[in-house]
């Protein structure tokens, strides 16, 4: 069984508990506008012109982003920091692209780290069909759950997809007890209108306590060589990153409900 | 800080280096006019001291709570004749030269040129020693495989210990004249060895009280003529104080502070010694005088906080005694490596964290000077609160406190023979030097290179720079058939290189012990009295001289290159890499690429390069660890490099990682600037897989965008960090909290940076007093942003 991962980054500091290793899933049912992940869309391997300086001098590679791995393999890497987790509390995260686009070998991962005893986090979409949840969603611990918009006619401009699924899986989640993050990615004049904060908080509140943590992630925009590089045009260019007093404000929105608030995941 | 305490540090601050022939004058009028004959050693050199302290000019500064000078006046550095002479030529290029300089007056040059030259030509220890190493030792020591600490400095290294806080001056010589009844001229052969030295250490200590009774004379004069009611009571208060201290046993915070600071000052007008002395653990020394002043009312937080930044500052008028040549460069600075340590453990193994633990952390935050620089010990039992209270102040980016592991430092100083107590009381002291502090003697003796030991080694025993044979003839690399045989060549020259370099320690040591006695630190440290024994020549309790390996990352990754490259994946043949080598890579720009870019580096958790480094440690361990000195003790390693790398790395060509001609090799354990990739837990994976407990000291730097530190959560996490990295027993960590821009405008706009801090190695400094190079390294450094 081998799974299509293109990065694993040690010391993730914003993906959940503690110091974690972030495992990213290569491939995306989404397609967001203000995607900074390029690499993480599509499910394959992609071949990119890598440059090296050295001492003034460029060094053209043909590279390819994604590798096929072993559970083995993955765990291997994942293992690597095991007591890094051990002393502040933290964990693995499966993060994308979508890994429950493989959740047969997200499974395994999962399954595998339980064995080992550590701590799992999955960083998803929701945009799952429900049975890919139903078989796994009981080893991960932990459940970083996007949220981008509540207009299901402006999710799918903007994404690509409805959210209907999304905001299902989420409410059929949090019935089961599951420890949920919710994560909303802001980005102004796309999501951070008044009317859809306070739809989201609506949505939530109902999920409230089972759901009791939103961490804000500010919108920052993807270096202009890494959109060449996969031959994606900045999709929506001019986006400013969010004003720090609008992030307060939001954050006070939440937090008058009940919720843990985080900035910056 | 409060206004007096802003114009003191201000003072400080802006006073100029300069180079004063005071002491130089003093020596060299002793050993003219005022040398009896038939003296022992020990007693001349007591004498001098005593002939230094009674003519030196006092110097008290305005506004000053803690007084007394090495010089004439703040930052007015003496000389060491006896030890090593400065030409007219080093003095114009102190004097001159742009970074770390000392300005030199037309006087000075007059005098030097006059009566101390004339009178230290060809007389010095440092003649004494050059006359004595062999061809073999100077040809490796002109060539850069190694350095030699004592060749002008004294040997010290160490720190006290708790002694000074509970016994006088006074009490200490009666427990010298005991020592001296107690001598068995019918039965011991050295009694009469012994008698000279306690003579000494009785002349040395009361020439300290001679010294402090001194500074009460002038204290009563500027008493007298003060017209501030104010500072005449304060000038009254310290007078009380300067005849209570060093001859009496302090009573009070005040009194505690100004006995150390007199204590320091013999010390550091005896000799030149390496690594400034050093209060050690000032947090546990001074608790009971905290807390008895604010019992009894003589004392509150404010007033402790006062005196602890008056005595900062001390330390920060006190820069390092100028060198020359390639001491100058291997390490060029003004600090003087004094390290006050806090935390820890105390004697019975409980935590020592307490309120003045806490309180010393606001005045180093507060003060942002180099020295004293400062660390925090922790073990398994130290708080979180007071880690975290720490990296609050590492995060402001002046690289303090740096972060040891306690139960690391213990491990290592029980394994070498010490004993528990002995152990917890001690602490790490210089850069990372493990220590037991007052009663051990851990002199050390040079850095090593490991880099080129192996460019030797590919070169089949000869120095690619200059042509000349100074190795053994291991074999033509060409002819290798495993990658087993280029390491054990490069074994074979390294076991060769140690063994010329212990025998020059081991002549040198004698030479320090007959010549340079140092009568006053004898006093200091245990059990010098007790053993009626100079500190230089084996009378500590403990013993130890250490060489220090330096660019353990940059030889793992050059033997990786040969074995990935040359033997593994047969990419790159041993012939064409040693022709790229010659070529300091001109022509094979594809080749270099390959050897940077496509290699297993450590610092990436990667087993496959960090076996290199294994096994490179190990070597080094086995070659030097256990093998005897000549004054009783045992030879250590520890692996830090001050700024050695810099120096090393100019005297070593081209390298198969990649490393030009000339170029600096990495630093401490640290991986190679640059090469590593996987992010800080792997570079402490990496620097894990060699085992600490068998050094005295390792460095790992790691530099840290402010970013990192924004929130509370990430200051958690970071104390995580370093904690996993201490459980797998390493030894030392310290950060840089700076970004490249910041660096850069600095190096552009150094007016506008003038208290920018950095962490260079062991120790902080200002950055514009760093060479370009070094500045250039330091921005380099892989930088762990956008986490």
């Amino acid at each position: 069984m081998k799974g299509l991962i293109f990065d694993i980054k040690r010391l993730a500091l914003h993906d959940g508990p503690g110091i974690r290793t972030t495992v990213f899933f290569k491939g995306c049912p989404l397609n967001c506008l203000w995607c900074h992940n390029p690499e993480s869309r599509c499910f394959d391997t992609e071949s990119y012109t890598h440059l090296d300086r050295l001492d003034g001098q460029v060094f053209k590679k043909q590279k390819e982003v994604g590798k096929w791995m072993s559970v083995d393999e993955v765990i291997r890497e994942i293992e690597k920091d095991k007591i890094f987790y051990k002393e502040s509390g933290g964990g693995v995260t499966f993060s994308g692209g979508e890994p429950f686009l493989q959740y047969e070998f997200l499974g395994y991962l999962l399954h595998a780290c339980k064995h080992k005893g550590i701590h799992t986090a999955v960083d998803t979409t929701g945009y799952i069909k429900r049975e890919k949840f139903e078989s796994i969603y009981k080893l991960s611990d932990l459940f970083l759950y996007d949220l981008k918009h509540m207009d299901e006619r402006l999710h799918k401009k903007y994404t690509g997809v409805s959210n209907k699924l999304i905001i299902e899986n989420l409410e059929w989640l949090s019935e089961r007890k599951r420890k949920i993050i919710i994560r909303f990615p802001v980005v102004p004049g796309y999501n951070d209108s008044e009317k859809n904060i306070d739809l989201m908080r609506l949505l939530l509140e109902k999920l409230y306590p089972n759901v009791n943590q939103i961490d804000l992630l500010p919108y920052h925009r993807m270096s202009g060589s890494k959109a060449e590089r996969f031959g994606l045009e900045q999709q929506i260019a001019g986006i400013e990153k969010p004003d720090p007093a609008q992030l307060e404000s939001i954050r006070k929105k939440f937090e008058e409900t009940g919720f843990t608030v985080g900035i910056g995941g | 800080m409060n206004k007096r305490v802003r114009k003191l540090r201000e003072q400080s601050l802006n006073a100029v280096n300069r180079v004063s022939h005071e002491r130089a004058v003093l020596v060299t009028d002793f050993y003219r006019e005022h040398l009896e004959t038939g003296l022992s050693k020990p007693v001349e050199r007591a004498k001098v001291f005593e002939y230094i302290l009674r003519h030196k000019h006092v110097c008290i500064n305005d506004l000053e709570l803690i007084v007394g000078e090495r010089g004439p006046a703040p930052k007015a550095t003496p000389t060491y004749p006896e030890i090593t002479l400065h030409s007219l030529k080093d003095l114009d290029i102190l004097d001159s030269r742009l970074k770390v300089s000392f300005k030199v007056d037309d006087e000075t040059r007059k005098i030097y040129n006059e009566q101390i030259i004339p009178f230290w030509q060809g007389n010095t220890n440092r003649d004494r020693i050059m006359q004595n190493m062999d061809k073999e030792w100077l040809n490796a020591y002109e060539a850069g495989v190694f350095t030699e600490f004592q060749e002008q400095r004294a040997p010290g290294h160490t720190v006290l210990g708790k002694k000074i806080y509970s016994q006088g001056m006074i009490d200490i010589q009666k427990e010298i004249r005991e020592q001296i009844e107690k001598l068995d001229f019918f039965k011991e052969r050295d009694a009469y060895e012994r008698r000279e030295e306690l003579k000494a250490m009785d002349i040395a200590a009361g020439a300290l009280i001679m010294f402090a009774k001194r500074h009460v004379d002038k204290l009563i004069e500027l008493s007298a003529n003060e017209q501030d009611n104010s500072r005449k009571e304060e000038l009254e208060k310290i007078t009380a104080v300067c005849r209570k201290v060093p001859a009496h046993a302090p009573e009070s915070f005040h009194e505690a502070l100004q006995y150390y600071w007199f204590v320091h000052l013999g010390v550091i007008i005896e000799l030149n010694p390496w690594d400034s002395f050093n209060p050690g653990r000032l947090d546990q020394h001074l608790y009971h005088f905290y807390r008895k002043g604010l019992k009894d009312g003589s004392l509150d937080k404010d007033k402790a906080t006062e005196l602890l930044q008056c005595f900062w500052i001390k330390f920060n008028n006190h820069p390092a005694p100028p060198k020359i040549g390639v001491t100058a460069r291997e390490s060029n600075t003004y600090t003087d490596f004094t390290l006050i340590n806090l935390g820890g453990l105390k004697e019975d193994g409980s935590d020592a964290v307490n309120e003045l633990s806490y309180l010393i952390l606001d005045v180093i935050e507060d003060m942002r000077i180099v020295q004293p620089s400062s660390m925090i010990q922790l073990s398994k039992k130290t708080p979180d609160k007071f880690i975290h209270r720490a990296l609050k102040i590492i995060k402001t980016g002046f690289g303090q406190p740096s972060v040891f592991n306690t139960d690391a430092i213990i491990k290592e100083l029980v394994s070498q023979g010490k004993s528990i107590i002995d152990a917890r009381n001690g602490g790490a002291s210089g850069c990372v030097e493990s220590g037991a502090f007052g009663t051990e003697a851990y002199f050390l003796t040079g850095y090593f290179n490991f880099n080129k030991v192996l460019e030797i080694t590919l070169n089949n025993g000869t120095d690619p720079v200059t042509g000349k044979q100074i190795g053994i003839q291991t074999g033509d690399p060409i002819k290798f058939r495993s990658f087993e045989q280029v390491t054990k060549a490069w074994q074979k020259q390294l076991n060769r290189f140690i063994d010329i370099k212990i025998k020059g320690n081991n002549i040198i040591e004698k030479i320090n012990a007959n010549h340079i006695p140092v009568p006053f630190l004898s006093v200091l440290i245990d059990d010098c009295i007790k053993n009626g024994k100079d500190y230089n020549a084996g009378g500590a309790r403990y013993n130890t001289s250490y060489i220090q390996g330096v660019g353990l990352g940059s030889v793992t990754d050059n033997l990786t290159s040969v074995r990935y490259h040359v033997f593994d994946n047969k990419d790159i043949s041993m012939a064409e890499l040693l022709k790229a080598l010659n070529a300091d890579f001109a022509g094979y720009d594809e080749m270099r690429h390959k050897l940077v870019y496509e290699t297993p580096k450590f610092g990436n958790d990667d087993e496959y390069a960090d076996q290199q480094a294994v096994e490179v440690f190990n070597c080094f361990y086995k070659a030097v660890n256990g093998r005897p000195t000549a004054r009783g003790g045992k030879f250590r390693i520890n692996l830090l490099p001050t700024t050695s790398h810099i120096y090393f790395g100019s005297v070593t060509g081209a390298m198969p990682d990649g490393k030009k001609a000339g170029k600096p090799v990495s630093e401490g354990i640290s991986p190679v600037q640059g090469a590593d990739t996987k992010g800080p837990t792997a570079v402490m994976k990496s620097a894990a897989r060699i085992d600490h407990l068998k050094t005295g000291g390792t460095l790992l730097n790691q530099k840290f965008l402010p970013g990192f530190f924004n929130t509370s959560e990430n200051i958690v996490k970071l104390s995580h960090l370093i904690r996993a990295y201490f459980s797998m027993d390493c030894h030392h960590i310290q950060f840089n909290v700076v970004d490249a821009d910041t660096l850069k405008d600095a190096q552009k706009h150094p007016e506008n940076h003038r208290d920018l801090i950095v962490r260079v190695a062991g120790y902080s400094d200002y950055f514009n007093d760093l060479g370009e190079e070094l500045q250039n390294e330091i921005i380099s450094r892989t930088e762990h942003g956008g986490m």
